[in-house]
């Protein structure tokens, strides 16, 4: 008579099966603990708590604002707070620290570093390439070639007022349109622009006068890029002579420009940024490699 | 967790033997009456189960024996490591904490003892986990639910809080007693007591836990003077919460309901696993002791069981263990101390209830010896298994290397040409220093030979193109790493280079593989 052996729904047991059963096995039909209903309806009055706490219903035109006066927006702020605060010290000492003293002292440089490569991923990537590679008519920032000078402080003078930006400070000088201001004939900026392709080391067009070209060029470029084509930072007239092209090597491109003129706007970050990120700007773009 | 028992014993007591009856008929009809049960609902009248049920109260009666010693035992050494633990230092120098375990979570670091791990060593957790895993199987394959039944944090925690229940509100027969009377002063007081000693453990015990991960004694001593930060409190309310919660109330209802355990236990179990076993083949048919005495005098068959239901009172999950192997049973063994006492006293032989398995009970009933099989297939692969992986941990610990380098090219140049025709990559060396100290390493790179190394940051050369890198105690630093080719290099070149670094003060060496590219 005992029950030892049997199975499960075989024994004279409390609980009864489901009724199904497969090969021989049956599934026990037992009941859930009562506390589980609890357990749910203690939800369901949690769920109402919410609505009173948070906002949560949507009015005709504005929401329940929820006592606790939470919202995800201000939140956000609390949270840009915290990490500006905890940022603060380290914010104030990069403010009291010359540039180069930041880079000569290590955990000032990867502070520095850190927010600089946040700061130029947000406001100076779209143009200058995520790494700083540049592209055709936004410098690169990587090699070692500056338009406006290289040094910690001529960079952050750049980031700081820009050039042609319409800010008095930042730099003004531009490449004149040779070609539609009537200054040079088409067949004039022709021979120059091979003799610029010369000044590179690069392959001249066969016959290319450069004599004629040579003369040309001392006469309208020498005095901003100088006599040997070595440029000029003073008016951001760049070297010639060196193999990195702003624009592009071949001649078609040197025309355009003697032609129409170039000057790119690097816009004046003064007003934007604050001066200890345009630091840490001008730091993180020494430190590309370049630096001067 | 059923009822029917008490009613049956009921029934058996109203069935005493009718004068003038032979005794023997009148036991035959006994036996019957005894095995009966409240009848069984229709299997086919799924609609007339309730669909949820309140809970039967357990009262587990206090027992004594091996496996309450056992436990008493298991209990002082599990709490005792948990709740003072922390406060047992390790000296490891002023760069580290003095605290032998402790989980760093802001540093990201992990202290056991001589142990330090960083987060990026977190396979030594998983081989931990795959060991732990296998040793529950392993447990399972030799002896059942030893887990369950002696080292559960649930089962540890209940026992303790059981105990305290049994010395304010008295034991099993005193405690029905009670909760039958109305709410007398004194039964307030007791109960209020009881509740009172159940919160200050769950208080400590969520106290405890907040220990392991920052300075015990600081912690301590913010938490008396209430300047510990809020999460301390939040963790500690809410692990008191569940203390008392699981291990006050809920109890065996976390392991029939909640833990997944039991079901996958079902599933690993083989026939030879020893098991807390009711030994049928000797315990029935069940009759009283003076009944078995008669029957046995006539030749009859009796067994040893006299259904005094010690086995299921004494039972933290109210099973009956003689109904087979059950989900609810977490194999603690306490039937089994309170079935020898019983045998003790009727004179038969103990062990009624043991760790035994079907096969035996099988083979005693076909007349052949027991057969135990600890070591078999499944036992011997677990073994192995666990001593493979903590071959491997050990192996892995005893080789760690205490600096490390990882290097990634730049990939936004990949190159950059330089004013004066030169070629350059640029790189983002990682240095990893898990010593205590501060130390210099000094980097090379090799496979370029005639190209220039500089570092971003680096204040010192040891040599031309060697600069040296200060990295902090136990810390990791990153500088950016340019490499410049002066010679001609072929076309879409990738020359692959190796980035050494040596400890300054000396030491070995360790690299990591990358790659110069030209356009």
């Amino acid at each position: 008579m005992s029950d030892v052996g049997k199975r499960e729904h075989e024994k004279p047991h409390i609980v009864g099966t489901t009724g199904h059963e497969w090969d021989g096995i049956h599934e026990l039909n037992t009941p859930l603990p009562r506390w589980w209903l609890w357990l749910f309806y203690a939800t369901i009055i949690w769920s109402v708590g919410y609505w009173v706490v948070y906002p949560a219903w949507p009015l005709v035109s504005s929401y329940t604002n929820g006592v606790a006066d939470w919202h995800s927006r201000s939140a956000v702020a609390t949270e840009l707070a915290a990490l500006q605060a905890e940022r603060a010290p380290m914010m104030a000492r990069l403010d009291a620290t010359s540039l180069q003293q930041i880079e000569s002292t290590p955990e000032l440089l990867d502070f520095a570093r850190a927010l600089g490569r946040r700061a130029f991923a947000d406001n100076c990537a779209p143009c200058h390439g995520a790494g700083g590679e540049g592209s055709k008519g936004y410098p690169n920032l990587v090699d070692n070639k500056w338009l406006w000078g290289g040094h910690l402080d001529e960079i952050a003078q750049t980031i700081t007022h820009g050039s042609r930006s319409g800010d008095e400070a930042g730099h003004q000088g531009s490449m004149p349109a040779f070609g539609r201001d009537g200054m040079l004939k088409p067949d004039e900026i022709s021979t120059v622009a091979d003799y610029v392709r010369s000044l590179a080391g690069l392959p001249t067009a066969p016959g290319a006068d450069l004599q004629r070209g040579g003369k040309i060029f001392a006469a309208n470029c020498a005095v901003c890029h100088g006599p040997q084509g070595k440029g000029n930072r003073e008016v951001g007239a760049p070297n010639l002579t060196d193999n990195i092209w702003l624009y592009a090597p071949d001649k078609q491109t040197i025309m355009e420009g003697i032609w129409g003129g170039r000057g790119g706007v690097m816009p004046a970050w003064s007003g934007k940024l604050d001066p200890v990120t345009i630091k840490a700007l001008a730091v993180y773009v020494h430190t590309f490699g370049g630096g001067e | 967790m059923c009822p029917g028992y008490d009613s049956a014993l009921a029934m058996t007591a109203a069935a005493a033997p009718q004068p003038g009856q032979p005794p023997l008929a009148a036991l035959a009809a006994d036996a019957a009456r005894t095995a009966l049960r409240p009848p069984a609902p229709e299997p086919d009248a799924p609609d007339e189960e309730p669909l949820y049920a309140a809970r039967q109260k357990i009262y587990p009666q206090r027992v004594s024996g091996t496996f309450r010693r056992l436990k008493w035992a298991v209990l002082f050494v599990t709490l005792g490591i948990y709740y003072f633990l922390p406060f047992v230092r390790w000296e490891r120098g002023p760069n580290a904490p003095s605290q032998a375990v402790l989980l760093d979570l802001p540093d990201r670091r992990f202290y056991f003892f001589f142990i330090e791990i960083w987060p990026q060593e977190v396979y030594y957790l998983a081989g931990l986990l795959i060991v732990a895993a296998l040793a529950l199987f392993l447990m399972n394959a030799v002896a059942g639910r030893l887990w369950c039944g002696y080292l559960c944090p649930q089962t540890v925690w209940t026992d303790l809080f059981v105990t305290i229940e049994r010395w304010t509100e008295g034991d099993r027969r005193e405690h029905l007693q009670r909760d039958r009377e109305p709410w007398t002063l004194e039964r307030i007081a007791r109960s209020g007591t009881k509740h009172f000693l159940w919160l200050m453990i769950a208080w400590w015990t969520g106290g405890a836990w907040i220990l392991y991960f920052a300075d015990a004694p600081t912690i301590v001593k913010q938490l008396a003077t209430f300047q510990a930060p809020p999460l301390a409190y939040a963790f500690i309310a809410l692990l008191t919460f569940t203390t008392y919660t699981l291990a006050g109330w809920m109890r065996e209802q976390v392991c029939v309901y909640m833990c997944p355990w039991p079901r996958i236990q079902a599933a690993l179990t083989d026939e030879y696993a020893l098991n807390v076993t009711y030994r049928y083949d000797r315990g029935e048919p069940r009759a009283s002791l003076k009944k078995a005495e008669i029957l046995r005098r006539h030749g009859e068959p009796a067994g040893d069981c006299i259904d005094c239901l010690q086995c299921v009172h004494v039972c933290p999950t109210g099973v009956d263990i003689r109904g087979g192997s059950d989900l609810g049973c977490i194999q603690c063994g306490l039937c089994i101390d309170a079935c020898d006492a019983v045998m003790k006293k009727i004179g038969r032989p103990t062990r009624l209830i043991a760790y035994d398995t079907d096969i035996n009970i099988k083979r005693r009933q076909a007349g052949l010896p027991p057969l135990y099989r600890i070591v078999r297939a499944r036992t011997v692969l677990y073994a192995l298994i666990i001593a493979l992986i903590g071959a491997m941990m050990t192996y892995a610990y005893a080789t760690r290397r205490i600096d490390a380098v990882s290097v990634l090219h730049d990939r936004n140049p990949l190159y950059v040409r330089l004013a004066d025709g030169a070629l350059r990559n640029a790189y983002a060396v990682r240095i990893l220093n898990k010593s205590l100290e501060a130390k210099a390493f000094v980097l090379t790179v090799n496979g370029l030979p005639d190209a220039d190394i500089d570092v971003i940051g680096s204040s010192f050369f040891v040599g031309p193109n060697s600069p040296a890198i200060e990295v902090g105690p136990d810390q990791s630093r990153e500088v950016r790493v340019l490499v410049t080719a002066r010679e001609e290099l072929a076309p879409q070149a990738s020359i692959p280079l190796t980035f050494t670094i040596v400890p300054a003060t000396g030491g070995s060496a360790v690299s990591a593989a990358d790659h110069f590219f030209a356009p």
